[in-house]
């Protein structure tokens, strides 16, 4: 069963809206202190991107609904510090310890924002299982598409592409596996590939017959046809 | 941006009326029912989001677990320095250059490097090529992956329930709605980002622009055309 992040094909969300492209880049300051504040804890190193992305997928459906982009940023980024240890309920309430954190030492300062954002974190790794598939050969991606280690965990398996058949278009190396990673499990390496599927192999009614979609997806999420 | 911080969480939370703070401000607030899991602790933060932000902003800070410094530069960096205008310049110069154009397609990430257009969410760049052939689109079914280092922050339709859900499933009648309008010879590839993969896509270069510098291309080149819900601008 999927989670209310994973909407790639539903129906009845409405039109799309575009933005002018002059649009400020945060229509609040408040989105700006959100996205800040996300990036900064971050560097604290409690958590990876799976966990956090896992964390926003973890709001209720009716939470995730209704919350704004950086209303969810920001509510997950409050359960992750209470889940991981680092806050209390009683911080958030206002009626904490006072007084320096343990990992004050450990918080992302201005002189080092610059270099922390140009590093990044790549997610390909050396080792791993070696590469099952090749360019051109037909799959078929495994259903259903939960996560197979951890029951409701993570994964970036859609729903509308479990169970339909695609060709491998590209091998893009081996990466950090985020349904093993988002869960303290390591980072399990495997052979990511870029996969391609008509749009008639996912879709009762496709706009044309030669349009296709194309998702990133491990090893371990396809099968051999 | 000035951003003055009151002196302690207490005051924060002190300064919103517990009418405002508990789960029924939170229903008439949104006219909602109130969560379905108060145990959940973002409850206990204010539900205003401008105020639940500036909360947990004051706890951290008081901690020392977060620098206001910092938080100032992270902004400064998205709002200002790191935007379309990086990847502009990118696809001006694959315009104009065959060889740089070769390699950009065949391996972006050590030519985006050398041109300083690596980090944060950009670490696995592959860029796509439109012909009249194909046409290729990006988007993020799962949530709102985006190449930063070239594009920066997403723009808000690009996280909009509806742009996800219908990129994937009707990417026509998602490009009608920004105006672009394909040929039936022209299929559409739409790449959703279900890693830590991003994608840029190189738009075709508009008929008429033969003389045009780089810099005089870049600005033809615009944020939705590199995330393929535009094309690029045809000069005046």
């Amino acid at each position: 069963m999927t989670r209310v992040h994973d909407m790639g094909g539903r129906f009845g969300d409405g039109p799309v809206v575009p933005e002018g492209e002059d649009a400020p880049v945060f229509a609040e300051d408040w989105h700006a202190r959100a996205l800040a504040v996300t990036l900064a804890c971050g560097a604290l190193g409690q958590w990876n991107i799976d966990t956090s992305r896992h964390a926003r997928e973890r709001l209720s459906p009716k939470d995730y609904t209704r919350f704004s982009y950086y209303e969810k940023w920001i509510s997950a980024l409050a359960d992750l510090l209470v889940e991981k240890g680092v806050l209390t309920r009683e911080d958030l309430q206002g009626q904490g310890a006072a007084g320096l954190h343990a990992l004050a030492e450990r918080a992302l300062k201005a002189e080092n924002v610059a270099g922390a954002l140009a590093k990044g974190g790549p997610a390909d790794r050396e080792g791993g299982p070696a590469p099952r598939f090749s360019p051109g050969q037909a799959v078929r991606v495994r259903i259903p598409a939960d996560n197979a280690l951890v029951e409701g965990g993570h994964t970036r398996l859609p729903q509308y592409a479990a169970g339909a058949q695609g060709y491998i278009l590209r091998l893009h190396g081996t990466h950090v596996l985020p349904d093993s990673s988002a869960h303290g499990l390591g980072e399990a390496p495997e052979p990511l590939y870029a996969v391609r599927f008509f749009a008639r192999a996912l879709w009762a009614h496709p706009e044309h017959p030669d349009d296709e979609v194309v998702l990133d997806l491990w090893q371990s999420y396809l099968e051999p046809l | 941006m000035a951003h003055k911080l009151p002196r302690t969480s207490r005051n924060v939370i002190r300064g919103i009326s517990k009418g405002d703070w508990t789960a029924g401000g939170a229903a008439a607030q949104h006219g909602a029912m109130p969560h379905d899991h108060p145990d959940h602790p973002h409850a206990l933060l204010p539900p205003d989001p401008a105020l639940r932000v500036k909360a947990l902003e004051t706890i951290l800070t008081e901690k020392g677990l977060i620098d206001p410094a910092a938080l100032e530069e992270i902004i400064d960096t998205y709002q200002n320095r790191i935007g379309p205008q990086n990847g502009a310049r990118v696809v001006a110069r694959a315009w104009s250059d065959p060889e740089f154009r070769a390699a950009l397609l065949a391996d972006a990430d050590p030519v985006l490097a050398d041109l300083g257009y690596y980090g944060r969410q950009g670490e696995h760049m592959v860029v796509v090529e439109n012909t009249p052939q194909q046409h290729n689109m990006v988007v993020c079914t799962l949530c709102s992956c985006y190449p930063w280092p070239l594009l920066g922050i997403p723009p808000g339709w690009y996280k909009s329930d509806a742009y996800r859900a219908r990129a994937v499933r009707e990417p026509r009648k998602v490009l009608a709605e920004f105006g672009v309008t394909l040929p039936p010879e022209t299929a559409v590839r739409v790449w959703d980002s279900t890693a830590e993969v991003r994608y840029l896509v190189l738009p075709m270069r508009p008929e008429g622009t033969g003389g045009m510098s780089e810099e005089e291309l870049a600005a033809l080149v615009t944020r939705d055309s590199m995330i393929g819900t535009g094309l690029a601008k045809v000069p005046t």
